[in-house]
């Protein structure tokens, strides 16, 4: 078998990995893997799914310039460091914190389809200026406090109710 | 540089911890963006210099300097970044960057922190076993702490922001480096690399020339990082790690029964191999040490520490052995001196 890389060499090495349920398959001589940055199994191995990504932004989100050559509606592009959305799905990479602000609607579609989910659901970041990150946390619980209501779990809205009344205490006790 | 690191094993390689029969490491890592300036890929030099800048006056204020050190990437040798590759403390990517790029290594090793790789912040821990919750302190504290420092980039939608959307969320990747000799040997482990990645949790296996998977080992990683807490991330890689270790060690029994001669002479064959051959490739090492350690796991075996085994996987790697004995070295001289290495530790043993 030659490398899928280079198809020149033949393929030594062979990676199996399983994304959402599809299998991929690497094939690579010894130069390209190391290329790729597989040297041995100690190391965090690349994700393939950056190329995966790259391919889903390409053919499925991205629609193509029409023939005249004017840029097409759906290319955004970030006011910050300038990135386009189709140049995005070639490189899998975005340039800047602002790029997810500017791509957001385009990213919830893609973000389901990588993690199954465009919601975070971990902890917060705490900011610099300390006394924000609570107003932070409060909104998320206010938010999920919605949620739970609305589909009538009146456990977990106990729950989020008593942490919300916890967290305001905290906040002015430390406000005073 | 790092000669001192050289001759001594890494700490998150006593072979000490929860089932370090059977799993070797635990890992958890942190992608992390300071708001205001570019992702590394698409940041300028200046960009660049003016993270490193910020981060290292981060550390010196958090009093990490006081027990660990920071280096810039210009001034470590291609040959240190293979070695600190080898080693777990830097990723490959870190080395193709080139300048441009700090690294941070605390006296234990069980912390490093990559500035400028694809992301400002790259933050792991390492440890020894399966001790998930160990890293996970570690790495949250001074992850929280940093938070204070610099301020990150972050969406209350989204999370954390990372420059790849495949890391964005929480940015955390738990993986754990696992030795699964029974499920290769009973052909069982393809069933359970499917199961696995149902749950969605990565498997990889490398495979070297043909089929056999090299050293039997395997990593073990959390495919999503977003909709899912850290927690959650963390207890599922856990949970399914224990079930793999029975599934293990059930394949391990079925093996005993079924050609305890065979095993227990494979064992003792590859003992025989490392402690007298002249030319050993790494490969061939890691299989052979992979032969040692399920002789400790079956207690067929006990010539050889768990310890010594995990050291001489490291150590008997290509930039390791070249900075153990000062030179550089062509592959042919390398598998030399590799079987010398490993013919002196397992006869000091005895
Ligand atoms: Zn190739
Ligand atoms: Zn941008």
């Amino acid at each position: 078998m030659l490398c899928q890389d280079c198809n020149k060499r033949e393929a030594t090495i062979h990676l199996t990995q399983i994304i959402n349920n599809e299998k991929v398959v690497l094939n690579l001589c010894k130069i390209c893997a190391e290329k790729r940055g597989f040297h041995s199994p100690f190391e965090q191995m690349p994700f393939p799914l950056a190329e995966l990504v790259s391919g889903m932004v390409g053919s499925n989100i991205l629609k193509k310039p029409d023939k005249t050559g004017k840029i097409d509606k759906k290319d955004l592009k970030c006011t910050n460091c300038g990135l386009t959305f189709s140049e995005f799905g070639r490189i899998g990479r975005f340039g800047c914190a602002n790029c997810y602000n500017v791509f957001r609607v385009e990213l919830n579609d893609l973000l389901r389809r990588i993690h199954g989910s465009a919601e975070h659901r971990g902890h917060v970041a705490e900011t610099p200026t300390e006394e924000l990150q609570p107003l932070r946390e409060e909104k998320r619980l206010r938010d999920k406090l919605k949620k739970a209501i609305e589909t009538e779990d009146f456990e977990t809205a106990a729950e989020l109710r008593d942490r919300i009344r916890e967290l305001s205490l905290k906040s002015k006790e430390e406000g005073s | 540089m790092f000669e001192s690191m050289a001759k001594k094993p890494a700490s998150w390689l006593t072979g000490k911890g929860p089932e370090s029969e059977i799993v070797l490491s635990s890992r958890i890592r942190f992608a992390r963006n300071i708001a205001e300036f570019k992702f590394p890929p698409s940041a300028d030099t200046d960009t660049r210099e003016k993270v490193i800048e910020f981060v290292r006056s981060a550390f010196s204020s958090m009093g990490l300097l006081k027990h660990g050190h920071f280096y810039n990437s210009n001034e470590i040798s291609p040959l240190d970044q293979s070695f600190l590759v080898e080693r777990h403390l830097v990723s490959p990517e870190f080395m193709k960057n080139g300048t441009g790029g700090g690294l941070y290594i605390d006296d234990s090793e069980c912390l490093s922190i990559m500035v400028n790789e694809e992301d400002h912040i790259r933050l792991q821990s390492i440890s020894s076993g399966l001790s998930m919750n160990e890293c996970w302190e570690c790495a949250y504290k001074v992850d929280q702490e940093l938070a204070r420092k610099l301020e990150y980039a972050y969406d209350d939608q989204f999370g954390y922001l990372t420059s790849c959307p495949t890391n964005v969320g929480t940015g955390l990747r738990a993986s754990i480096l696992i030795h699964l000799p029974g499920l290769v040997l009973t052909r069982e482990i393809d069933n359970v690399i499917s199961r696995i990645s149902k749950v969605g949790l990565v498997v990889r296996g490398f495979y070297g020339e043909g089929t056999d998977v090299l050293g039997n080992l395997f990593q073990i990683s959390n495919q999503t990082t977003l909709g899912r807490s850290e927690e959650e991330i963390i207890d599922s890689l856990s949970k399914v790690t224990q079930q793999i270790i029975e599934y293990e060690l059930n394949s391990q029994e079925t093996l005993m029964k079924d050609a305890s001669d065979q095993i227990e002479d494979k064992i003792w064959r590859s003992y025989g191999i490392l402690k007298h051959a002249r030319v050993l490739a790494s490969g061939e090492v890691m299989n052979l040490l992979s032969a040692l350690r399920l002789g400790i796991c079956l207690k067929l075996f006990d010539k050889v520490s768990l310890n010594q085994i995990s050291e001489l996987l490291i150590v008997t790697q290509p930039a390791h052995l070249q900075k153990y004995y000062g030179r550089e070295m062509t592959s042919a001289e390398r598998d030399m001196v590799r079987a010398s290495l490993v013919r002196e530790s397992l006869h000091g043993k005895q």
